[in-house]
């Protein structure tokens, strides 16, 4: 990729060909390979991929999150912030999430502590980060829940999460997550739990803060048509690698990658009435033993003999790589283009 | 209100509860063979005598009255007389409980205060040295007989090293405190007896680790398995992703969660306090409830074993009772609802 350091120190994310793998006892995982992802300072910027395909671990590794010991970074870096995550010990950690970068889970049921009051779950994290007494911590989560169109927020921060609806919880979620001004919020598919009409909510409250406050975001989630409507650029992730990314519009509307292509064919508003939605046949490999070559040539329509042998690199400009040797990159300068 | 909601239901279950071990109490002891009468009159009694032992004890009159008259004298509080020591069972179990309670209390705290912490950390460390340890420490304490426990303490603390008393409950020659609730630790402490409360503490180390050593394995083994499903919830994951230190996440936010499916357990183990107290009190010579029990079993003292049911049945009760209240102190779900 044609990114040098002085672009990468104003990047709130800059993973670089990070690998990652998880030790079992018949052999390793290879969850990650070369996965490089940069995300912009106040960008919007989604990662999509089907369950498994490394979204949720790229960015748990990122911020420290993975189980200690029980996996493997085998390349590549990561810088938030200009800051090495990698290198960091868990009390470094400690400082960094929640003050520099906080992630909304899924499942806002069991996200939230069900013996300890939401005011005391939400000032607990503001006066870890900040100088910030107990009343003036409550005044910021006031202000928060607030400003997540919580009505009466003071009732609100007496209540325990069960008293709250799924939704309710998610916005308690988001008003945590921001509520220390992290400049990096990842959103790891924070409304698939949810309701379509409540999505639509929760989607618009982290878009128009983050766009308010400047704030970058990382979208994680398998709903193509979700991630389209926030984000201004779109990774697409297949069994531990990109396959492809670009500005969200030119991938959506020119999908060069198969894997790309048949999900959006999957999509069922970007098909024509009475025809029939496609599924992609076969199955997600196994990291474990993957297949040799490109990783989606099993399931791909139309494989060349390459794609068999060899793996395709990410290859492309202007911000738009796809790695598919179906789009004419020669292997060699593919090798060459995308190493540094 | 929730709380006057589960205690007035307990409150009425207790009566019924006390009613119903009346009945069995009464009927077990009426229809086990053995004649109290000869018990306390002798073999060599004559045949009159032994009829005015009945006579004077209400043996003669007809079961339902005995019955009657016994559950009218259990609601005044009158449990019998004691037909070995002749006194009121009420008194002697106002006697001996105390100290039973005492070494209960002792070692529940001890269990606790061990069993939690070792719980926690084996839980966090899983898997690591500390681990290890404690599961072998709690594997120990569980299937360690209690009266051999207790005898390898007195032998090594008390014969061996003497540094620790092996028996009873105040060293000789130390007068016992004015009883005010029974309990020694308390009592030599309002009436600043020093001499006293020391010795009572050292008394009680020995038999109230034996009886905590059983409980705190359990407590901890509950401790650790519910710590490691809770260290696996979203909530856990939430407060580190918000940057909260670890000692936070484990003992405010995991421990308190964790603690709620332990408090069953320390529930029955207060009941298992009270049975393993028995071979407790009989190895260190404690003059508890144990010895009692024991000794009126053995010469068929029925009012001394019928008081000393109902007087545990209603402990039972109010443990399950207790142990409610303890749930809407632990989860909020259940208070607020």
């Amino acid at each position: 990729m044609m990114t040098g350091t002085a672009e990468l120190r104003g990047q709130a994310l800059a993973i670089h060909n990070l690998s990652l793998e998880f030790p079992t006892f018949s052999g390793a995982v290879k969850a990650l390979d070369n996965v490089s992802i940069n995300v912009g300072k106040a960008e919007i910027v989604g990662i999509v991929g089907e369950s498994g395909c490394g979204k949720s671990v790229t960015t748990m590794a990122a911020t420290g999150l993975l189980p200690r010991g029980r996996y493997r970074i085998t390349g590549g870096s990561v810088r938030l912030f200009n800051h090495n995550t990698l290198a960091m010990d868990e009390s470094q950690l400690q400082d960094v999430r929640g003050k520099m970068v906080s992630t909304i889970f899924q499942e806002p049921m069991n996200a939230l502590n069900p013996t300890i009051r939401i005011g005391k779950q939400l000032t607990d994290v503001i006066m870890r980060h900040e100088e910030a007494s107990l009343p003036d911590a409550r005044r910021i989560a006031r202000d928060i829940l607030a400003d997540m169109l919580i009505g009466e927020p003071e009732r609100v921060m007496k209540l325990y999460p069960f008293e709250l609806s799924g939704g309710m919880r998610q916005r308690v979620l988001i008003a945590m997550a921001f509520s220390c001004n992290p400049g990096l919020i990842i959103a790891d598919e924070p409304t698939t739990a949810l309701d379509v009409t409540v999505q639509a909510v929760i989607l618009r409250l982290i878009q128009n803060r983050a766009r308010r406050t400047g704030t970058s975001v990382v979208f994680i989630s398998h709903n193509v048509a979700v991630v389209s409507q926030l984000c201004d650029r779109l990774y697409v992730m297949y069994a531990g690698r990109i396959v492809e990314h670009g500005a969200t519009r030119t991938v959506l509307d020119a999908p060069l990658h198969p894997y790309t292509q048949a999900l959006l064919r999957c999509l069922p508003e970007r098909v024509a009435p009475k025809q029939e939605l496609e599924a992609i046949t076969g199955a997600v490999p196994t990291l474990m033993h993957p297949p040799a070559g490109c990783y989606f040539q099993p399931r791909c329509k139309e494989p060349v003999d390459l794609c068999r042998s060899r793996s395709p690199q990410l290859a492309g400009s202007d911000g738009r790589e796809v790695a598919c040797w179906r789009r004419g990159v020669a292997p060699e300068t593919s090798e060459q283009g995308s190493r540094q | 209100m929730a709380i006057t909601r589960i205690i007035i239901p307990r409150l009425v279950l207790l009566l019924f509860v006390v009613l119903g071990v009346a009945v069995i109490t009464f009927s077990i002891s009426h229809l086990i063979p053995g004649d109290p009468a000869r018990m306390i009159a002798g073999d060599r009694a004559s045949a009159e005598t032994l009829e005015n032992v009945r006579r004077s004890l209400g043996l003669d009159r007809p079961v339902v009255e005995q019955f009657t008259i016994y559950i009218g004298n259990l609601l005044q509080g009158d449990l019998g007389t004691s037909l070995r020591t002749n006194r009121p069972v009420a008194g002697d179990i106002r006697t001996f409980l105390p100290a039973t309670l005492e070494l209960g209390a002792v070692a529940l705290f001890i269990a606790i205060c061990l069993g939690v912490p070792l719980g926690v950390l084996s839980a966090v460390y899983k898997d690591g040295p500390i681990d290890q340890i404690a599961r072998t420490v709690s594997v120990c304490g569980i299937s360690m007989p209690v009266f051999w426990f207790g005898l390898i303490l007195i032998y090594f603390f008390y014969a061996k090293f003497q540094i620790l008393p092996g028996s009873g409950r105040l060293a000789m020659g130390i007068v016992a405190p004015e009883r005010i609730t029974g309990f020694l630790l308390i009592d030599s402490l309002l009436q600043g007896r020093f001499d006293a409360f020391r010795s009572a503490v050292y008394h009680i180390i020995l038999p109230g680790f034996v009886l905590a050593f059983a409980n705190m394995g359990v407590i901890t083994r509950q401790i650790r398995a519910s710590m490691l499903d809770v260290l696996q919830e979203d909530y856990i994951r939430t407060a580190r992703a918000s940057g909260l230190r670890k000692g936070m996440i484990i003992f405010n936010y995991a421990l308190r969660n964790a603690l709620i499916p332990s408090i069953t357990l320390l529930g029955l183990a207060l009941g298992d306090l009270l049975y393993g107290a028995v071979l407790t009190e009989t190895i260190f010579a404690w003059p508890g409830m144990g010895t009692y029990v024991v000794t009126s079993i053995q010469t068929l003292d029925f009012p001394a074993i019928m008081g000393f049911t109902i007087v545990a049945s209603i402990g039972y009760v109010l443990i399950n009772l207790l142990v409610d209240l303890a749930y809407m102190l632990a989860d909020p779900q259940i208070r607020e609802v």
